[in-house]
């Protein structure tokens, strides 16, 4: 068992190398040969990237390893007729969207749980952190876009089972995202942005695409090619609307709190 | 090497604060929704562990490798002077990282699948392979394409809000038009740029482009190059469909 561990490490390790080398191609070739710059640091620097290829190479195969196929059962378990319904219930034609809310809570549950493990969350939150000089806080950002991405695939679920059109949900959040863009604090805007992209990345997608999937193929009238992929639509589109809020939340409550204080220094004078 | 790991255990403690909700959703609904005792847990709790040294590595190199690098080369370049260079660059760093992610050559293949059962292009090996080669050379394209305007972007000042809101008006427009079969591969490959090494390269070349040129703000003007990553391949992927 540990030579087949070790065997499949190397494999992951092989896939993490073909990934990042063209990457790391690209930018030392640009360094050496263009900009004609040493790089500062480069044992602290390539250290760094072994750091960076290990430590992926170990994420994706521990994920692989324990989380995917544990995750992918439970939604293939959670969403059978025979849990939904109880074992030797009458299975109705059309499926009654009130009879799903473990599968809401499921979505929920474990769009939110996967953002917050996603690395490339936590290197734009970091960055923001960085940037912002401590004003957005790491986990701040993080939270906020968890709870985007929860109820987008919780959403994004119910839109499975009652079988409505997908680009009515999405535009009804295109519609939502430009009019918050509006009135959203503008120093927020780029980051709500790109917070709706890191979302797809390692973690969230396997396994709300086994979500998908499972609802798609047992509820009758469903076709796992045509609904299938909404999900990710979701829980890209949502955590926009959610970073976007957060920010109008906290400019509201930094406003408030303001506002109190100048009563309370009127008060006192 | 080792001395560059500050505070290990720190690390891994913060490692598993992340994963501890994944962890509670899947047991909370393994015993008390499902009612089942948990499968292998020898194989569990070593996949969670490699998880968790997995992350803290990565988060490590992160900080000191993939971050400095980008942005002291934003800063290089800027410096250098040269912005045609930069421009090929952020090309070169888009379509090859693209061309080059596993997670796409499977999507594409599927993809030429899809077609061929809809009749987009004939149902034979030669045409489906070349189909699949021109939807990779696409969103690489896109992709390329999304991280020069990123940087001009950056160098100009414009708000993003306007390319991205303008972007979504493009793809709701598209989605009417384009064939059916595309659309879900179109939404799709929005996703495959951000890939978790590209992501921290692109934010950290974003925000060292706007730190070191003058009247930029990198929160204003560092950040929404990962949006135009994303956007850009739902209008080429869906262009693509429409002339195929």
């Amino acid at each position: 068992m540990v030579m087949d561990a070790l065997l499949d490490f190397g494999s992951g390790l092989l896939v993490v190398l073909r990934d990042v080398t063209p990457i790391m191609g690209i930018l030392f070739g640009f360094q050496f040969f263009i900009l004609r710059k040493p790089i500062h640091y480069p044992v602290r620097v390539l250290s760094g990237m072994v750091f960076v290829i290990l430590g992926l190479a170990l994420f994706l195969e521990g994920l692989d390893m324990a989380l995917f196929p544990l995750g992918r059962l439970m939604a293939e378990q959670l969403t059978a007729p025979e849990f939904i319904y109880g074992a030797g219930a009458i299975i109705p034609a059309h499926a009654d969207w009130a009879e799903y809310y473990w599968v809401y809570a499921f979505a929920a549950a474990i769009g939110f749980a996967t953002t917050i493990a996603e690395p490339s969350l936590i290197a734009v939150a970091i960055k923001a952190n960085q940037v912002s000089g401590g004003t957005i806080s790491v986990n701040g950002l993080r939270i906020a876009v968890a709870i985007g991405v929860a109820v987008g695939v919780a959403l994004g679920a119910f839109r499975i089972i009652t079988g409505t059109p997908l680009h009515w949900y999405i535009i009804t959040g295109y519609v939502l995202v430009i009019l918050q863009t509006l009135i959203a604090p503008k120093i927020i805007i780029p980051l709500a942005y790109d917070s709706g992209g890191v979302t797809t990345s390692t973690v969230t997608v396997p396994l709300v695409a086994a979500l998908g999937l499972g609802l798609s193929e047992t509820i009758p009238g469903r076709s796992p090619l045509l609904d299938g992929f909404g999900l990710i639509a979701f829980a890209s589109l949502f955590p926009i609307i959610a970073v976007m809020t957060y920010a109008q939340l906290s400019a509201h409550l930094a406003h408030k709190r303001k506002g109190r204080r100048q009563t309370q220094e009127n008060n006192d004078q | 090497m080792i001395a560059l790991l500050k505070q290990p255990l720190r690390l891994l403690r913060d490692s598993f604060r992340d994963l501890l909700p994944i962890i509670l959703v899947v047991t909370f609904f393994q015993f008390f929704v499902l009612q089942q005792p948990l499968p292998n847990v020898g194989k569990l709790l070593a996949g969670i562990f490699m998880v968790m040294l997995g992350l803290a590595l990565f988060i490590q190199g992160l900080k000191i490798a993939l971050f400095p690098l980008g942005e002291e080369m934003a800063f290089n370049f800027v410096r250098a002077g040269n912005l045609w260079w930069l421009f090929l660059f952020a090309f070169t760093l888009g379509f090859g990282t693209v061309m080059a992610e596993p997670a796409l050559i499977i999507i594409s293949n599927e993809a030429a699948e899809v077609a061929a059962a809809g009749g987009m292009i004939s149902n034979n090996e030669v045409a489906q392979a070349s189909y699949a080669m021109g939807l990779r050379v696409t969103v690489a394209l896109a992709v390329g394409v999304a991280l020069l305007i990123g940087v001009l972007r950056i160098l100009k000042g414009w708000p993003v809000q306007y390319l991205i809101i303008g972007g979504y008006i493009g793809v709701v427009i598209m989605t009417w038009f384009a064939p059916a079969e595309i659309i879900g591969v179109a939404y799709d490959s929005g996703g495959v740029a951000t890939s978790t090494v590209t992501v921290p390269l692109v934010t950290a070349l974003g925000v060292g482009l706007a730190s070191s040129i003058r009247g930029r703000d990198p929160m204003l003007d560092g950040f929404g190059m990962i949006a135009l990553a994303v956007l850009t391949p739902m209008i080429f992927v869906m262009a693509y469909g429409m002339l195929i």
